[in-house]
Parts: structure tokens; C-alpha cells; sequence
């Protein structure tokens, strides 16, 4: 029995399969996760992982397979409810913080609920909110190019949260920071997750970033391994 | 971790009580296990008799815990030499996370399943070790991210040796 049993689950893939033309990426991967639960998905470069939170996020479709969110079917909706979803449900974190270069730091983290069809004034004082628990101050009228690393990538962490998702999907979001710097990315992420209750999956190659999830698995060969993982309970 | 050396360290400081010293001890240390009073006494004991330290004057009151230590110059330089001196870099060749690997493999047994569930128990460590940090002081910090480190090397190791396993297996049956 898998600890996802008890508990409700919030996304789901089930026996995911997926090939970019004859590179097999995905070869029957499976995987559920709990609402609240903060869950790190290791493994090797090119085992899949990335591909795999993909389907998750319903950016990509599977080939074969199913994925689930809250009770839904995500791989047979159309594109535009998928993109609704994504953008109304769904947080995003990627290795480089992919900020838009000619908008402000604060502008950044305001993006998402301006596309969702906020007021500008009122995104950015949401966004400004951001800034002070991240300890970014006095970095909102920044542009990408002049912030360091790690504070870019706060930058990106807080725009992945200021919509208040039900899940951030994370993609190696401490890969470009020293270990230092990466961790404490990690731990502001947690924090924030923990508090407004955000699922969280973070793919992660390093067993420190790892650490900080409440359970792991790990992907091999486009399969998630069997290996059912100790849950801290907390 | 040296006991002896480490009052030496903390009388190094200044000259202090049994009590003191165990206090420090315990609080910078100890890490869940104290010392207890004959330890430290008994340590001290040793110490005097070889001239590392020497029993100040008991003050008023009596009693063993009225007694201040002072380190000798002796118990200084030794003290000195140790805290310079490099630990020994270990190879790490003969852990028994090896061994197992190998005795497993040699004997035909299912060693990728061993290294699996090592994988996990290691990740849970560091699990903990990770909210402690996150929690506690930075003594705390410092002391976690020492466990953490050595638990993530091992962890590239069994990751490593997962990947050639076959290879392994080879060589350990010939
Ligand atoms: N857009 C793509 N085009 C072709 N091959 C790809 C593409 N994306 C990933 N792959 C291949 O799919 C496999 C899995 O990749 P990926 O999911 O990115 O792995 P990971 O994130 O674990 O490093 C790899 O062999 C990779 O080369
Ligand atoms: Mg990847």
C-alpha cells in the first residue's frame, strides 16, 4: 500500500509513456502525489525526470498512459482548458529563473495574476508582499541582469507562489546556485509551501535539495523505481 | 570525539569548575549524550596525574565541585598540537556499506535492492539532519551540514556503484 492511499491524491501519472521520435524519455512511468505533499523526484541526467513533471504539468501529452489532476483526466483535455489550468492551478520554478529580461523584478512576480486578468495595481502590491518574505527588499525595480543568481532565482520562486497555486512544479530550481545559496532557495521554498499549503514537486538531481522534500523517488530508465521510499511524518 | 582533549580545550579558555565543564560539554558537544560526572572527574583525575592540569585551591564550601582546574603548560602545547594537527583523511575502503555490497554480490544475493534501500535511509537521514538545520541554532546548523555532507558522498558512492553492478559482479565471482 503506497502513502498516497490515505491521503487525497492531488496528481497523478499512471503507466506513462512517452518517446521524442525514437529517444524512448518515458517508458511506463508512475507516480502519485498527496495534496500537501512535498515530493523530490531524483534520479540520472536523462532518466526522464524533466519529462515526466512535464506530463505532470500538462505541458507535454503522454503517448500512452493517464495523468490525473484532482480528478481529472489532463491528457485528453484540449488546449485551451489545459493552459487555464496550468495558469490558474499550476505554479512553475526552473533552473535558470527564466525572468522576461525588459520587465522589473516586481513586474516578474506580478506576471502571473496579470495574465490571469488582475489589476495592474493591485498585482504588483501583491507581488511587493513577495519581496519582503523572500528577503528581496529594495530589489523590485531591478531587472533580471542586475540581480545575482540566487536573487534571481528568488525572484522566480515568488512568481511561481504569488498566484497561490495548488502545486508548484519545480525543475531543478537551485541547478545554476552554489550549495549555499541553493539551500537557502530550498528552504524559503518549503517555508512558503508548508504555510499556504502548496504541493510541491521538485525535480532534483542533488540528495541535499532532496532532503528537504518529505519523500523521493527516484526515475531510471523512464520508469519511476519500485522502491517504495520512507514518508516522514510531519 | 577526544574527551580529555576537548576539557583540555575548554580550560584552555579559563580554569573552570567539574560543573562548568560539563555544562559546555554537554551544550556544544555532548549532542544528546552528556557526560557524566565520573567521566568528567575521572578525566580531570587523569589529566592531573600526567600533568596536564593542575587542582586549584577548593574555596569555601568544599566538596569536589568546588575545585577549579587549571591546564599546565604541558596540558597547553598538547592541546595546541592536536588542534592543528590534520585528522587522518580515511579512505573510506572498508565501510560496511562496501563490504555488504560485495558480500552480496559475491554470494549471488539481490545487492541493487541492498543499495535501494541504503538510498532511502540515507535520504531519511538527511531528511532529518535538514529540519534540524532548519530549526536549530547554528551550532546545530554547522554540525548537521558535517552529517549531511559525509551522508551525500556515500549517497554518489551507492549511486555510482548501483551503476556498474554488473561489471562488479563480475569481478568479485571470478
Ligand atoms: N525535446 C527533446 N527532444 C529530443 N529528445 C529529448 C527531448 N527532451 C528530452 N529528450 C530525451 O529524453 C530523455 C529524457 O530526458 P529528460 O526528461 O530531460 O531527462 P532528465 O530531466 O532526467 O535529465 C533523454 O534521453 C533526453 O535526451
Ligand atoms: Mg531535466
Amino acid at each position: 500500500m503506497s502513502a498516497t492511499d490515505e491521503n487525497e491524491c492531488l496528481v497523478e501519472a499512471r503507466d506513462v509513456v512517452l518517446s521524442f521520435g525514437r529517444t524512448p524519455a518515458l517508458q511506463g512511468a508512475s507516480l502519485a502525489v498527496a495534496a500537501g505533499e512535498i515530493m523530490a523526484i531524483m534520479g540520472p541526467s536523462g532518466s526522464g525526470k524533466t519529462t515526466l513533471l512535464h506530463c505532470l504539468a500538462g505541458i507535454l501529452t503522454p503517448q500512452a498512459g493517464e495523468i490525473h489532476f484532482d480528478g481529472r483526466r489532463v491528457d485528453t483535455m484540449g488546449e485551451t482548458e489545459r493552459s487555464t489550468l496550468r495558469r490558474d492551478r499550476f505554479g512553475f520554478v526552473f533552473q535558470f529563473g527564466q525572468l522576461v529580461p525588459e520587465l522589473t523584478a516586481e513586474e516578474n512576480v506580478a506576471l502571473p495574476l496579470l495574465l490571469g486578468g488582475a489589476r495592474r495595481t493591485a498585482a504588483l502590491k501583491e507581488a511587493g508582499t513577495w519581496f519582503e518574505r523572500l528577503g528581496l527588499d529594495g530589489l523590485e525595480k531591478r531587472r533580471s541582469g542586475e540581480l545575482s543568481g540566487g536573487q534571481a532565482q528568488r525572484v522566480a520562486l515568488a512568481r511561481g507562489l504569488v498566484s497561490r497555486p495548488e502545486i508548484l512544479f519545480a525543475d531543478e530550481p537551485t541547478g545554476s546556485l552554489d550549495s549555499l545559496t541553493g539551500e537557502h532557495v530550498m528552504d524559503l521554498l518549503v517555508t512558503a509551501a508548508r504555510e499556504q499549503g502548496t504541493t510541491v514537486i521538485v525535480v532534483t538531481h542533488e540528495p541535499r535539495v532532496a532532503a528537504y522534500a518529505g519523500r523521493e523517488v527516484i526515475v531510471r530508465d523512464g520508469k519511476v523505481s519500485s522502491f517504495s521510499a520512507m514518508r516522514m511524518d510531519s | 570525539m577526544s574527551v580529555p582533549l576537548t576539557l583540555l580545550g575548554l580550560l584552555e579558555r579559563e580554569p573552570s569548575h567539574g560543573y562548568d565543564l560539563k555544562r559546555d560539554y554537554d551544550a556544544f558537544f555532548g549532542r544528546g549524550k552528556p557526560l557524566s560526572f565520573g567521566q568528567v572527574y575521572g578525566t580531570l583525575g587523569r589529566l592531573a596525574r600526567a600533568g596536564k592540569v593542575v587542582v586549584g585551591e577548593s574555596e569555601a564550601g568544599a566538596g569536589p565541585d568546588r575545585k577549579r582546574y587549571v591546564i599546565t603548560q604541558q596540558g597547553a602545547t598538547e592541546f595546541e598540537a592536536w588542534l592543528t594537527e590534520p585528522v587522518e583523511a580515511e579512505p573510506h575502503l572498508q565501510t560496511v556499506l562496501f563490504a555488504k555490497v560485495v558480500l552480496a554480490l559475491m554470494l549471488g544475493r539481490d545487492a541493487e535492492h541492498y543499495l535501494d534501500a541504503q538510498r532511502a535511509a540515507h535520504l531519511q537521514r538527511m531528511r532529518e539532519l535538514t529540519e534540524t538545520k532548519r530549526e536549530g541554532s547554528l551550532v546545530d546548523a554547522l554540525l548537521a551540514d558535517h552529517g549531511l555532507f559525509h551522508l551525500e558522498s556515500d549517497l554518489r558512492w551507492i549511486d555510482l556503484t548501483a551503476a556498474r553492478l554488473d561489471a562488479l559482479a563480475e569481478e568479485v565471482r571470478a
